[in-house]
């Protein structure tokens, strides 16, 4: 695990904010030479403090005006291999994230779509149709935030 | 509004944020001029906001993630703002999220071992104001965690 002073960790809460900042301006922020800077966030990037790096898009200008959660429950365990359903899943375009949980449902699932209408098709026609599907719950996103966490 | 032109380079950004502004100019079909006049163009339109680091929590040492799905008393006509604001203060939070659906508002917590989450849970997310119901989802892995957009 990497040793982080209180710059490293000013450090990475800028570029999580901005990967794309340049070690000069982030030197001066935090007082360090730009080589010093440099050194610094090659070091973090080296030690794996991100797990990507992600555009972040206005989805609504772009026309996906729709975001929904799916926690889903598989109807027959042991029949349908995980890997199948784990393949099949993340090969939609619309689904954005899988997550494997423990708890009331089996994955979650972070969909896109234009407006309901083309949920409701991506719903029927890709999710519903997946290997050992079984209970769906659906909740509509309205608002999120991301919050620097304990840097 | 945007292109097919805008929108293969968006795809290729999208796909390799960090491949360079040639690769991406190489990889959408177009000059480098041409990309960076039309990046700079969705720039100002708010379309692409930034590029944006996630943390990877375990490699810092939080090897837990909890999703918490709330349900809030909404008979308390402030319940909403009032558990946000203090959900904001709790390091631990990463991520808050608002629903229409069965659930009210969703909470990533991460927390370093089981001990500590039971210790952020007790102490900091169950005195959070206006709850009526919470449920956890445990993180087991995450599958598929891209976040692009069917462009």
């Amino acid at each position: 695990m990497i040793e982080m002073d209180e710059i490293d960790r000013g450090l990475l809460r800028a570029l999580a904010q901005d990967a794309g900042a340049s070690a000069g301006a982030l030197g001066r922020k935090f007082g360090l030479s730009q080589p010093a800077a440099w050194r610094r966030i090659k070091r973090l990037r080296e030690a794996g403090v991100f797990t990507r790096v992600k555009l972040d898009l206005d989805r609504e200008a772009l026309g996906f005006g729709v975001t929904v959660f799916l926690g889903i429950k598989l109807a027959t365990k042991g029949r349908v291999s995980l890997e199948d359903f784990e393949r099949a899943v993340s090969a939609i375009p619309e689904v954005q994230t899988v997550e494997h949980v423990l708890g009331l449902y089996d994955y979650r699932l972070r969909v896109v779509a234009r407006d309901i209408p083309d949920f409701e098709r991506v719903l029927r026609r890709r999710i519903m149709t997946l290997p050992g599907v079984g209970n769906v719950e659906a909740n509509v996103l309205l608002s999120e935030e991301r919050l620097p966490g304990p840097l | 509004m945007l292109d097919d032109t805008d929108r293969r380079i968006l795809r290729q950004y999208q796909a390799d944020p960090e491949a360079g502004a040639s690769v991406i100019a190489e990889r959408a079909g177009v000059t480098a001029s041409t990309m960076a006049r039309r990046l700079e163009r969705m720039q100002s339109a708010g379309i692409l906001r930034g590029v944006r680091g996630e943390v990877n929590w375990p490699a810092l040492g939080y090897a837990v993630e909890v999703s918490l799905r709330v349900t809030l008393d909404k008979t308390q006509p402030r319940a909403f703002d009032e558990f946000i604001a203090a959900a904001r203060r709790v390091p631990e939070v990463i991520e808050i999220q608002t629903f229409l659906g069965q659930v009210d508002v969703r909470l990533s917590v991460i927390a370093r071992d089981m001990g500590h989450y039971q210790q952020v849970y007790r102490d900091q997310v169950l005195p959070l104001p206006h709850i009526a119901d919470i449920e956890a989802l445990m993180h087991v892995a995450r599958v598929k965690s891209d976040e692009s957009l069917p462009l």
